[in-house]
């Protein structure tokens, strides 16, 4: 822990060799400190008169109170022995009339794909939420969730760094100006990963290998197609971020290999939950959880039937997605 | 009772947000109103009333939004007392992102969403630096990415707020918001004497006060000019 009056004394210099991430702070809060770098950061506080405070609304004990705890937070981050998750459980609660969930507990281990099916509107978000806030018995439900077999330290709801579930859905799309290169390079940076030209190559690469047509770093995020914002977001998901957790909500068969998709999660050592009805992505969990009237109603394993039922419906799409490439070549299908 | 200031920038999804957390609170027992504070429309009041929640409204008109809830509270929170409210949320919408209505000790909320762009948090001032919890919303439409970059922003210009997603639709997060903004043990019977968090721009040019020819002359008060030169390139 390091305290502001620490902090304030330091030239600015100093603060930004020996926290580099205390330029981002600067840059976010509009504290232009070029011309100040010898400078202790009280006295570039203190530079700024009585009419630039009003005009660009500078609270300074407020700043000095967020630099104090940005720096600690930041230190806590990068100094954590990630703990990682090996495996989530799920004590059963109540479903909205009151009534115990047909389950006792489920164990979710990472690399495990789990699926979700169940009408909408039937729990499906509740049960989402229930797991990225680690319910204790304190949700509408009176689930508890345990992370690796115990309660974790609370304090994880509200870290901005440290979340416990990454989601990808059907309607995410990219909404900023920048190419492939430029998106990955600011996610890395935020994420604070030190080796980022190798990371961005990797995950790009990865996306390629999802994406039915492949594409550039250059490209433009808002230009890519469906399948391949998709297979971007996979592997971005699945190698930068660091929730162990990864909600899907459906993965459309279209310009994607979902197979493929779901194991560059899996060898990532994610815990995969999936919320879909198509059936050949539902059977390629290992587990399904069934919801019914906001409770878990059943809890199916994927049986060897099923496995064979699926190889059938693997070929189907793959039937589907050769025809698709076809069309898309200009070929006749007949 | 407890009071909780709302605020956010136009169509960030505040209204979505009180109404999901609202549903959650009110399966406590709590009795919550809401007082909706806009600028020239707002039809929210029916949506409250039709999810049966105590409403007002105010319409600031000609003047300031926040300005015209500074001048406002101390009555609304009269009326909650009198209606016997265990919760009062205020809600309204920055305009200008350099106001903001929060008041020292009372809980402050500010509504922002992913898709406004990475750079708001850059933006928008004490609306968002000095809030108690920042609910960011919309994360459903964009990608993981795009939400993680989006709340390590957040968390760089206001690190001591809890920063939560909430879904506005499906109300994913609205139940964990509604055990953060009410307190059984806390209680305001008046705002009387409280102080504003940030004070409020000082304004009052001649367009303040009703002027509409454009030009030097019809210019007076506080008036400020951008100096058109390479200054205004570099940023």
């Amino acid at each position: 822990m390091t305290s502001i009056r620490e902090l304030e004394m330091k030239k600015i210099k100093d603060l930004e060799a020996q926290y580099p991430f205390v330029l981002s702070f600067f840059e976010n809060n509009k504290l232009s400190v070029e011309g100040f770098k010898d400078s202790t950061f009280i006295e570039y506080l203190n530079h700024f008169t009585q009419e630039e405070i009003e005009e660009w609304a500078i609270n300074i004990p407020k700043i000095k109170s967020d630099l104090e705890a940005y720096v600690n937070q930041m230190l806590q981050f990068l100094g954590l022995e990630k703990e990682t998750v090996d495996s989530i459980t799920i004590l059963a609660g109540r479903d909205k009339y009151g009534n115990r969930e047909n389950f006792n507990e489920l164990t979710i281990n990472k690399s495990e794909i789990v699926s979700i099916v169940g009408p909408t509107g039937s729990g499906k978000s509740r049960l989402l939420a229930d797991i990225e806030w680690a319910a204790n018995g304190d949700t509408p439900t009176e689930r508890v969730v345990l992370i690796n077999g115990e309660k974790p330290d609370y304090s994880m709801r509200f870290s901005t760094s440290n979340k416990l579930v990454a989601q990808l859905s059907q309607n995410m799309n990219f909404i900023m100006d920048l190419t492939v290169r430029e998106f990955l390079e600011l996610h890395a940076k935020s994420r604070m990963v030190e080796n980022q030209e190798e990371v961005v190559l990797k995950i790009v690469e990865a996306a390629n290998e999802l994406a039915g047509e492949k594409f550039d770093p250059d490209t433009p995020v808002t230009g890519l197609s469906g399948g391949q914002s998709r297979a971007l977001m996979i592997a971005d998901t699945a190698i930068l971020s660091t929730s162990p957790i990864v909600l899907i909500d459906e993965i459309e068969n279209a310009g994607i290999d979902r197979k493929r998709a779901l194991n560059v999660l899996v060898n990532e050592e994610k815990i995969v939950l999936m919320a879909t009805h198509d059936p050949s992505l539902a059977l390629m969990a290992d587990k399904r959880i069934v919801i019914k009237n906001g409770g878990i109603h059943k809890v199916i394993e994927t049986g060897t039937k099923e496995k064979e039922v699926l190889k059938e419906l693997e070929k189907m799409d793959k039937i589907i997605n050769s025809m698709r490439t076809s069309l898309r070549n200009g070929d006749s299908i007949a | 009772m407890n009071l909780v200031i709302i605020s956010g920038p136009p169509s960030s999804g505040k209204t979505s947000v009180i109404l999901k957390t609202i549903e959650a609170i009110k399966k406590r027992g709590i009795n919550a109103g809401v007082v909706k504070f806009d600028c020239l429309y707002t039809d929210d009041d029916i949506l409250y009333e039709r999810a049966g929640i105590q409403v007002k409204k105010g319409l600031s008109g000609s003047l300031c939004p926040d300005h015209f809830f500074a001048s406002n509270i101390e009555e609304v929170v009269r009326w909650g007392k009198k209606e016997g409210l265990e919760l009062l949320i205020t809600e309204s919408a920055g305009l200008c992102n350099r106001c903001s209505p929060y008041i020292k000790n009372i809980k402050a909320v500010c509504v922002i969403d992913n898709l406004s762009g990475i750079n708001t948090p850059r933006k928008i001032g004490p609306m968002l630096k000095t809030a108690d919890i920042v609910v960011i919303t919309k994360g459903d439409i964009v990608s993981q990415a795009e939400r993680e970059v989006f709340a390590s922003r957040v968390n760089s210009v206001n690190p001591q707020a809890v920063i939560m997603s909430v879904n506005g639709l499906t109300g994913q997060g609205a139940f964990e918001l509604s055990t953060l903004i009410y307190d059984k043990n806390a209680n305001i019977e008046t705002v009387k004497g409280s102080e504003l968090k940030f004070p409020m721009p000082s304004a009052l040019c001649s367009y303040c006060l009703g002027e509409t020819r454009i030009g030097e002359e019809y210019q007076m008060g506080n008036v400020r000019k951008m100096n058109i030169g390479e200054e205004n390139d570099k940023h």
